[in-house]
């Protein structure tokens, strides 16, 4: 799995990404800067968590407009993996490559902590491995994660079954309690309607080691393995 | 005449005497912006003029010191030719006038320090101190510092992993706000900020210069009053979206050959950087003011040498190594001014279109300050007050456990990133945190201690007992303590009182780190925390490094096996004075606070290593604020594990051993098979043992007199703020 790690000004997960990429999983990784324009040689595009120009203006307001993101969208629009973590999720949004918005947490705070997933789907790339309705816990980090979207929006991607993960209670109820941030349904997590765009607020890279906590995030990117040997069989 | 003077010198914080001595040192009278370049960096903030001389009473050398105190911060040696760095600093002042940028510019300013030794933060811990949340004032501090805090180090990618909070009316107005960063660096990477080569070129590079925070290390060094809101524009507006493009920056310039220093621009801005940049080299600096970017129009040269700037740095690089230089700065889309040389001359030589504006030798300016040995006095020791019997412990133990010093603090840290760069082990809320090291199996435990009630009540006996809980937490976790960082908090050293209390204090933290071997590498010193004439609790802030050799061999805080035993390590006395339980009840902060034998701490803490590295303790958790029912209550949430106990008894009240904090005391859980070999550890390293209970359940039960669920216990102990 050649995988590309974009970096924008500002972004500081890049290099928790390549340690789960290349250190955990064992696979080619190499940063992408935020000026490149081509992404030919890569399988996986992932748009990592930070806060890409300051978060300034919005968040990931600016970063769409580096050149790169022209780059990310052919690639996107032919076909390759694209996974957006947390600020990367902001930007494929601001891209207009995944619908909706991230507004502010509902408790207008900054939250960082571990959290419980319920996997809605398994076609989109990143939940090939998983089954529907199998629990992830893995942490978030944000101050900007609140999933909205409009009526029309909203029901279009439940009808297209684009809801990837939503916050839920460790006995994989949807409660209040269990989302973080106020986001619409609880969604934590979609995909484009052809499933190769995923975005996400969780962070699956901080979940791929016992000793850091926990191994669920694997499942995220173990699925993106898998999703690539199948076109390439 | 002299009233212009006696003006002047008010601005600038000097008096007769030390103008006295500037007229000396140069042989004429200064100028306007010499006058203010010796304010700032003859201000106690920077100079360290009445605490120079206690501080060295410290233990600064070791074995593994790679960098003592004196540098952007200190360096140990951990193996693997790797280095930490760290440094703690406050940011007091700026705090309380503006708590939002004030905490913010502390995170910053001491992430510099560490990014200018070449090394890459990886942990930021704050210890933080306000007056009671009753008040709006205080809230309004307390939320202002900690949005700072989590909105500079979120935005930056740093996670604060640990720090304590505390609450006591004694910092209404005046918070206490120290941040400790910690980095990591290979040796051969461990920068100096030292120019010593002349003719090596000078950039600044980072933000550009505005008017923000002249005079910052002033307005630090004078008591607060009515006025100090007046000063608001002395405070300095951070960006941390900057800073990491900047720390990326320096980290990549460290790679390169001809780097001859990095300096942080902090207190006293370009003065003092540029002076001390140049004096620890024994060279001389010429700087051109005009070739610095500037934020905005009509600024002096009096501006831009004083001006507190945040996220800016000095780098110093041989003249073939400039271009490669540029380029790195170019790659981050940072802008870098040629502003000046290094000289042989020992002078600092500042220009403004070809014309010297100031010219100083570096000796008086960095060197130079006439010390200070005000008058101490000691106050008369009280006798402990005496209270009435606790007659319903459950309700008090509810009590305090959600009493706003010993309640969780998760509603703070879940607002910190605690976990961005994926080597954090044990996030906040522990005794101490663990990090791992990137690309080894190894850890390094970080913790910030400093029991201000023990300090106040005898500022010796709790300054020891500041270091040794700090070491005490380092050791639960299974690392080994190594260094020593502190932050020196303290009122108007002018007060007698205050002076002594400093006095003190310093010799107790001297005493404590000679006794444990640990050298202190890096510290700070904040006085004059004064407003309107009330002085803040004397507050010595101990933070802490330790080692551990390998991740596999951590002890986790929390009880983990049904059916593991319980015991007490360490000695229970009669000790109540400063304790959370005698604030519960209202009684008047007096008597002797818990003394520490730093003989019997080596002990403990070696016992504990021990048993920790046979892997005989299944969890391990320090006996502290609120004594031993709170520390059992703490691994029984930790872990989600009740406790049966069958009562606890021994030589003292029963209110001293359920809430006395007698210091050197650890719980520890075992496995039952595993007991035997306890109880001989702590036989051969002499420490008493005492068996406390069985772990499991749903309740915290001890005796006849407490059982109360977890979820009651959990509810109380997760009392919002």
């Amino acid at each position: 799995m050649k995988t590309g790690i974009v970096v924008f000004p500002g972004t500081w997960s890049d290099r928790d990404c390549a340690h789960a990429v290349s250190e955990v999983l064992g696979q080619p990784a190499r940063y992408v800067d935020h000026r490149e324009d081509s992404l030919d040689d890569l399988e996986l595009v992932i748009l990592p968590g930070g806060f890409s120009y300051g978060d300034y203006l919005r968040c990931g307001a600016i970063a769409r407009f580096a050149p790169v993101m022209e780059a990310v969208t052919d690639f996107a629009n032919r076909g390759g993996l694209v996974l957006g973590i947390c600020n990367g999720f902001q930007i494929l949004q601001e891209a207009r490559l995944l619908p909706g918005a991230l507004l502010r947490n509902a408790s207008c705070e900054f939250r960082c902590e571990w959290v419980y997933l319920r996997v809605e789907q398994s076609d989109s790339a990143f939940t090939v491995d998983c089954r529907p309705g199998q629990l992830l816990r893995m942490p978030i980090s944000h101050g900007e994660g609140n999933f909205f979207a409009d009526r029309e929006t909203l029901e279009a991607i439940e009808r297209n079954r684009q809801v990837v993960f939503r916050y839920c209670a460790p006995d994989g109820r949807m409660t209040e309690e269990a989302n973080p941030n106020g986001s619409l349904r609880n969604i934590a997590g979609i995909a484009n309607a052809r499933g190769n765009v995923v975005g996400m607020m969780p962070h699956p890279e901080r979940a791929c080691e016992t000793l850091l906590g926990g191994v669920d995030g694997l499942a995220v990117f173990r699925s993106a393995i898998h999703a690539l040997s199948r076109v390439a069989v | 005449m002299a009233v212009a003077l006696e003006q002047s010198l008010e601005a600038v914080a000097l008096n007769r005497d030390e103008y006295r001595a500037i007229v000396r040192a140069i042989g004429r009278d200064p100028n306007d912006l010499e006058l203010g370049m010796f304010g700032a960096l003859w201000s106690e903030h920077c100079a360290y003029k009445t605490s120079k001389t206690l501080l060295r009473q410290l233990p600064t050398e070791g074995p593994h010191v790679l960098q003592g105190p004196g540098e952007n911060a200190g360096a140990v040696d951990i193996g693997d030719g790797l280095a930490v760095v760290f440094k703690i600093e406050s940011h007091n002042h700026p705090s309380a006038i503006e708590p939002y940028q004030g905490a913010a510019t502390g995170v910053g300013g001491i992430l510099r320090d560490v990014f200018a030794m070449g090394a890459r933060p990886i942990a930021i811990l704050d210890a933080l101190r306000f007056g009671p949340l009753d008040s709006g004032h205080n809230r309004h501090l307390f939320q202002g510092v900690v949005a700072g805090i989590g909105g500079y180090g979120n935005c930056f990618g740093c996670p604060t992993v640990g720090g304590e909070v505390y609450f006591d009316p004694g910092y209404a107005d005046n918070p206490v706000v120290n941040a400790m960063c910690v980095g990591l660096v290979a040796h051969d990477r461990l920068r100096r900020a030292s120019a010593d080569r002349a003719g090596d070129v000078v950039l600044l590079v980072g933000a550009d210069t505005g008017r923000d925070g002249i005079h910052g290390a002033t307005f630090a060094s004078v008591e607060m009053d009515e006025r100090s809101a007046e000063r608001r524009p002395a405070v300095q507006v951070g960006n941390p979206f900057l800073e990491k493009l900047l720390c990326e920056a320096c980290l990549r310039l460290n790679e390169l050959d001809g780097v001859t220093a990095i300096q942080d621009l902090g207190a006293a801005g370009l003065t003092s950087a540029a002076s001390e940049l140049a004096h620890r080299g024994r060279r001389g600096i010429d700087v051109d003011v005009e070739r610095v970017s500037r934020r905005e129009q009509g600024m002096t040269p009096y501006d831009v040498m004083l001006s507190e700037s945040q996220e800016r740095m000095l780098v110093v690089v041989r003249p073939d190594a400039e271009a490669g230089a540029r380029q790195v700065f170019q790659h981050f889309e940072l802008h870098a001014d040629r502003i000046g040389t290094v000289t042989a001359s020992g002078r600092i030589r500042v220009r403004e279109r070809g014309a010297v504006v100031a010219d100083l030798p570096l000796k008086a300016l960095v060197d130079g300050v006439p010390l200070r040995s005000p008058v101490a006095a000691f106050p008369d020791k009280q006798p402990t007050p005496v209270m009435p019997p606790v007659e319903e412990p459950e309700a008090i133990l509810l009590d305090l456990i959600a009493s706003p010093n010993l309640r969780s603090r998760r509603p703070i840290f879940r607002t910190y990133d605690h976990q961005v760069q994926d080597n954090t082990v044990f996030g906040p809320g522990f005794d101490a945190a663990l990090l791992r090291v990137p690309g080894t199996n190894k850890g390094l435990a970080l913790t910030t201690d400093g029991n201000p009630w023990y300090v106040a009540l005898d500022p010796y006996e709790g300054t020891k007992a500041a270091v040794a809980e700090a070491a005490r937490n380092i050791v639960c976790t299974g690392a080994r303590p190594i260094a020593v960082t502190n932050c020196l908090n303290f009122g108007n050293p002018e007060r007698p009182a205050v002076f002594g209390q400093l006095q003190e204090s310093v010799r107790g933290l001297a005493d404590a780190c000679r006794a444990l071997e640990l050298p202190v590498v890096s510290g700070n010193v904040s006085l004059y925390n004064e407003t309107s004439e009330r002085n803040i609790p004397p507050t010595p802030v101990v933070g802490m490094v330790g080692l551990l050799d390998d991740l596999s061999g951590r002890c986790p805080a929390g009880f983990q096996e049904d059916g593991d035993l319980v015991f007490l390590l360490g000695e229970t006395r009669e000790e109540l004075a400063g304790s959370e339980y005698l604030r519960l009840l209202g009684a008047p902060s007096e008597g002797r606070p818990p003394t520490v034998s730093l003989e019997t701490e080596r002990r403990l803490q070696a016992a504990m290593l021990d048993s920790i590295g046979k892997g005989v303790l299944r969890c391990a958790h320090d006996v502290s604020d609120g004594g031993l029912l709170i520390a059992l209550a703490e691994s029984a949430l930790f872990g989600g594990r009740g406790l049966r106990c069958p009562g606890i008894i021994g030589p003292a009240s029963r209110e001293a051993l359920y809430f006395g904090e007698s210091q050197g005391r650890v719980i520890v859980s075992v496995a039952p098979r595993r007991v035997p070999e306890l109880q001989k550890l702590m036989a051969n390293h002499h420490i008493p043992l005492q068996a406390i209970g069985v772990v499991g359940g749903e309740d915290l039960q001890v005796g006849s007199d407490i059982r109360i669920s977890l979820d009651t216990l959990r509810q109380a102990w997760e009392t919002a703020f």
